[in-house]
């Protein structure tokens, strides 16, 4: 019988299977539908400091085999994740992950603080929002800007640290290494890909915004190459995630070297994907006469 | 709400691009309230949010207009092939709301979630059906309501001209309306003149049908929500 048991970041996680930011809300609506106890764990809705209400216009567009949103981190705001939606989390008896965004260093302070006295398990700071203006990507960009917001914050984490890095990065080793040696305690990777689409009857952008995140199937190979990348050039446990459909996707990412996945738009896709994901992995290494993943992660 | 992989009993072309499908469903479904359907292959990525048009005991019906990729592709689907379904999904039309006299105000394709609720209405619900040119399943609507009533622009079935002139709104108790914004925003400024309660069916590009990606949004007076998980149904007063 196959064992996912996953130890990183120090916590023990049920099964590498995670369920991305965003595409999961705060797990209450999905626990109507199956038992979220049975994934590695949840990441919450992109959160920030104070309430938004995202974007105006149209937010999402689909494209073969793609997604493109522009929601802009509509969110309740730390403070009532805290207070309604992290009590309720708690109770699914899985990984809780705070996602927390911002728009400058003083937003992710304060959040972090907030965070640091609550039942969460893990912070996964996104650094990575292609979809808010000035703040979000701003960090993710360059290297050396990721390195001074990261080392800063680690120093006043309580909670483990897991930094969410964007394919728009100038260079993912570049990133992944200054993410480490900031004191990251792991990293995630890929956020959505900044990409466009046009109405050309209106001879419009399609969004408000012009640019927007893509991600589905679409990006997935991008998305391997990029945790191919990171996992070479650091020690640190890096969480796989992009365009994730499938068991045999995420064997893939643990090839590739990664130590969690995170499954994202395949949740819209058919709701109950991440929980099939999860059994289909172990029947799957049983199949394959795999015990744990350690055998075959980082073996491409 | 559920996923279940879904034989197709019927799928037919009902007029020039709007076709019923009829696919194997147990469990309860209120009027109002939308499933997401998907082919089994990749030929397209999100689920079709498409309103329920009618229920039985075993099976689900939908009306539908193909729009783009998806919905083509669900129709060229036949009978005893399987499709993904997911639902019921949204809050529905609120029946202890719905007393007395109630107009039923449809157009176009919007007419498909107004039948599942006009035969629970019954002869409480006088229906007014408003089409371009060619008019579906009005045969259906007559079964159930206590009057039935057609226009068409080009007046070539029906009345001529738009539906909501020939609507007596200070008639009745409430009115439901779901059909192109233009129509409603007119049905619901009418409604308001006359002071009579009215509720919207809204129609909203989706992802997860599930309130949770948060793309379908609309901007009420009590704030953003969401057309999937608090509605599609919105009481007139709340949209701006």
């Amino acid at each position: 019988m196959a064992d996912l048991k996953t130890k990183a970041m120090g916590i023990e996680f049920k099964n590498p299977v995670l369920t991305a930011s965003g595409t999961f809300g705060f797990g209450e609506e999905f626990s109507e539908i199956y038992d979220l106890s049975l994934l590695g764990g949840i990441c919450s809705k992109g959160l920030t400091l104070r309430e938004r209400g995202g974007n105006t216009g149209i937010r999402l567009w689909e494209t073969p085999m793609g997604l493109i949103n522009s929601i802009g981190l509509q969110n309740p705001g730390v403070d009532n994740f805290i207070n309604h939606e992290l009590p309720k989390m708690k109770s699914y008896n899985t990984v809780i992950i705070a996602n927390l965004g911002g728009h400058c260093e003083e937003d992710y302070f304060e959040g972090i603080y907030k965070l640091n006295y609550t039942d969460v398990d893990l912070i996964e700071l996104n650094i990575s929002c292609p979809n808010v203006k000035s703040g979000g990507m701003a960090f993710g960009i360059k290297s050396s800007v990721a390195y001074d917001i990261v080392s800063k914050l680690k120093r006043i984490c309580r909670k483990p640290l897991m930094v969410k890095l964007s394919p728009n990065a100038e260079s993912i080793s570049e990133m992944a290494i200054a993410c480490e040696e900031a004191g990251a305690d792991g990293i995630s990777l890929i956020n959505t890909i900044q990409s466009m689409a046009i109405d050309i009857k209106k001879r419009k952008a399609v969004f408000d915004n012009v640019y927007a995140g893509l991600s589905g199937p679409c990006v997935k190979p991008i998305a391997l190459r990029m945790v191919h990348e990171a996992c070479k050039n650091v020690k640190i446990p890096v969480c796989g995630l992009g365009g994730i459909m499938s068991a045999e996707d995420v064997i893939e990412f643990i090839m590739a070297g990664a130590t969690l996945v995170q499954i994202g738009t395949a949740n819209f896709i058919k709701p109950t994907i991440a929980e099939e994901i999860t059994r289909d992995l172990s029947a799957y290494m049983d199949r394959e006469g795999i015990k744990t993943l350690d055998e075959i992660r980082g073996i491409v | 709400m559920k996923v279940v992989i879904s034989q197709i009993m019927e799928n037919k072309s009902v007029s020039d691009g709007i076709f019923k499908l009829t696919a194997e469903f147990s469990g309860e479904i209120k009027p109002g309230q939308f499933f997401m359907l998907k082919t089994l292959d990749n030929s397209f990525l999100l689920p079709r949010p498409i309103s329920v048009n009618d229920a039985g005991e075993k099976e689900v019906t939908f009306l539908y207009r193909t729009e783009g990729k998806g919905t083509s592709k669900i129709s060229s689907m036949k009978a005893g092939e399987e499709l993904q379904l997911f639902g019921p999904l949204g809050n529905g039309f609120d029946m202890q709301e719905l007393k007395g006299k109630i107009a039923v105000v449809g157009g176009g394709i919007g007419i498909a979630p107004l039948l599942y609720l006009t035969k629970q209405l019954g002869r409480n619900a006088d229906v007014y059906l408003g089409f371009k040119n060619c008019v579906y399943t009005v045969d259906e609507f007559e079964k159930y309501a206590g009057q039935v009533l057609i226009a068409t622009e080009d007046g070539s079935i029906g009345e001529k001209g738009f539906v909501t002139d020939y609507v007596e709104f200070s008639k009745y108790d409430a009115v439901v309306t779901c059909g192109p914004e233009i129509m409603m925003n007119k049905i619901i400024n009418n409604c308001k003149e006359v002071g009579v309660k009215c509720y919207a069916s809204l129609e909203r590009r989706m992802a997860c049908g599930m309130g949770v990606c948060l793309g379908c949004t609309v901007v009420t007076r009590n704030g953003t929500k969401r057309a999937c998980k608090d509605g599609p149904v919105f009481m007139s007063e709340e949209l701006i």
